[in-house]
């Protein structure tokens, strides 16, 4: 066998150990699914009546919160991380003939996975609450490579957070940004109702064009350029993070 | 062979020095012992041999290979039991045992195999199906050590492997760190208990703020603080002066009513000199037998109290 064989093995079997323990964090994997599903009962039902989208408001909103969702639950990858490097688990493995920074990965494409099937319920629960969405079966193909691509970036960057933080209460904190991103983004109001200052600020981060082509792919809204600043955003962003992240991988644990 | 040789190991961290021009040599087969108080810098010395930690000065060998340019060969040949069980707490033992397997380049049926076969022999075969959670210190560890076996390697090293376990626990450790011993494995151990360097190594090292003070076998550093003591205490002072008297340059320590002298621990040398006293008209009212202790040498090249 050669080495690249067991390099594939070797990650499969951190990637089965990654899902394993994320099913069996029972509290975490409730927070992931019950929190964006709270939020999208609030948003739909409390602020809904009040917000003028300009359309039903539980079409604009749910492609917001399918955002929210996936980036709340990439997130956590910090967290997972941040365990894994404080215990001695890392240890273990980096003294075995192991690509040790594919804990990283089985960590990242875990979180994936996860963020895929909490992803699948709060549309569920998206569609009981009468969002209609309008996508055929491309639109709908689409849309979930656009969101994966989401995840793998932004649980990248949370792996790197991870590396950064030494506690696991710190690494809870340290993805806060990308768990507020959402709120000053198109996601949930229109950028146009925002303040001035603050609209430059909404329309210029990322969230906000990932949402636009969320929402155009799912609803027919129109994209327009935000499909291709969204991508870049997810080539930059994972680039920058996943180099970051074997360098601070490297310098932790040297 | 030697299994692990080291010579002029340094390590500082921020300006603060752990360790300091550390030699030694392992040969293969045998147990070592390093010993020292929390802080002395063993967990540093054997992170740097495991490929974990690179050394500021110095060079190790294990197994035959250096320790930075050949890590990856290094890694092939050791294991590492470190000072807290390194187990995932959200998967079963037998899931941890597998997933190392398959690290390890057994395969997928090739690990389960092999962790059928240690969950039997460290008595976790119905624990193996529970999360690691569930656990008892002592489980925990055992399965720890398991994992740290799982390719039977040929040079193992054990980080203070029975810190915070119970006394039954502690003795099944170390009756799983002979049987390993006799299966020819060369084992670096790190302790801060005297006992277990005593009972379990065949060469010690006592080291205390990362310079190594003594080394040799567990007998050998007994010597250096001397042979064994007999303390005659008496009946009255007077008697301990007549004692003193007869005894002179013999006397090692006396306090008020007793006398401590050397001695080779024999009872015809201990009758002897109960006879001399007799003739003398001392009454001697006890008599007690000091042995040296790793304790007293520990203390005494130490030069202070445990920490």
């Amino acid at each position: 066998m050669t080495s690249a064989y067991w390099a594939v093995d070797n990650s499969l079997a951190l990637i089965g150990r990654s899902l394993r323990i994320s099913t069996r964090n029972v509290e975490a994997l409730l927070m992931a699914v019950m929190l964006p599903i709270m939020l999208m009962l609030i948003f739909v039902y409390i602020f809904g009546g009040a917000i003028n989208s300009g359309t039903e408001y539980v079409n604009y909103v749910v492609p917001g919160i399918i955002i929210l969702c996936a980036g709340f639950g990439a997130s956590t990858t910090a967290v997972s991380v941040t365990h894994d490097m404080v215990g001695g688990i890392i240890d273990r493995i980096r003294s075995m003939p192991v690509v040790s920074s594919a804990v990283l990965t089985g960590h990242v494409v875990a979180s994936v996975a996860r963020n895929l099937v909490a992803m699948a319920l709060v549309i569920g629960v998206g569609l009981l609450v009468g969002w209609r969405p309008a996508a055929g079966v491309g639109g709908w193909l689409a849309a979930t490579g656009f969101l994966m691509l989401f995840m793998l970036s932004i649980s990248w960057l949370a792996a790197c957070l991870g590396l950064l933080v030494r506690t696991v209460d710190a690494a809870g904190g340290a993805t806060f940004a990308i768990t507020f991103l959402p709120y000053v983004s198109s996601a949930f109001v229109p950028v146009d109702t925002l303040p001035t200052w603050l609209r430059g600020v909404a329309e210029h981060q990322p969230i906000t064009p990932i949402v636009e082509t969320t929402r155009g792919l799912l609803m027919g809204t129109p994209i327009g350029s935000s499909w291709w600043i969204a991508l870049i955003w997810f080539g930059g962003i994972t680039l920058v993070a996943f180099g970051w992240a074997a360098l601070l991988f490297q310098r932790r644990t040297a | 062979m030697d299994a692990i040789r080291v010579s002029g190991i340094g390590k500082s961290y921020g300006g603060q020095r752990v360790l300091t021009g550390i030699d030694l040599a392992v040969p293969a087969g045998s147990v070592f012992g390093l010993l020292g108080p929390n802080g002395a810098g063993k967990t540093t010395l054997v992170r740097i041999l495991a490929t974990l930690v690179r050394p500021d000065a110095g060079r190790a060998e294990v197994a035959g290979h250096d320790v930075l340019a050949e890590a990856f060969e290094v890694r092939q040949k050791i294991s590492l039991t470190g000072q807290f069980a390194a187990v995932d707490e959200l998967q079963t033992g037998q899931e941890n045992l597998v997933m190392v397997g398959r690290l390890r380049r057994l395969g997928r049926a090739g690990a389960k195999r092999r962790a059928a076969e240690l969950l039997d022999r460290f008595d976790l075969a119905e624990a193996g199906r529970k999360l690691v959670k569930t656990y008892s210190g002592g489980m925990r560890r055992r399965l720890d050590l398991a994992m740290s076996l799982v390719t039977e390697p040929p040079v193992i090293f054990l980080d203070e492997p029975t810190t915070g376990l119970d006394p039954r626990s502690r003795q099944q450790m170390w009756s799983f760190v002979r049987e390993l011993a006799d299966a020819g494995s060369t084992i670096f151990l790190t302790t801060q208990y005297l006992e277990e360097a005593d009972q379990l190594a065949d060469r010690i090292m006592l080291i205390d703020h990362g310079v190594a003070v003594a080394d040799g076998t567990a007998a050998e550093l007994k010597v250096r603080i001397g042979g064994e003591r007999v303390e005659l205490e008496f009946g009255s002072a007077a008697d301990r002066v007549l004692a003193v008297a007869d005894l002179g340059a013999a006397v090692l320590t006396s306090t008020d009513r007793s006398v401590t002298v050397a001695t080779t621990g024999s009872a015809a040398e201990v009758r002897e000199l109960l006879d001399r006293m007799e003739k003398l008209g001392a009454t001697v009212d006890k008599v007690a037998i000091h042995r040296p202790t790793l304790d007293d040498v520990f203390f005494a090249l130490t030069g202070g109290n445990p920490r």
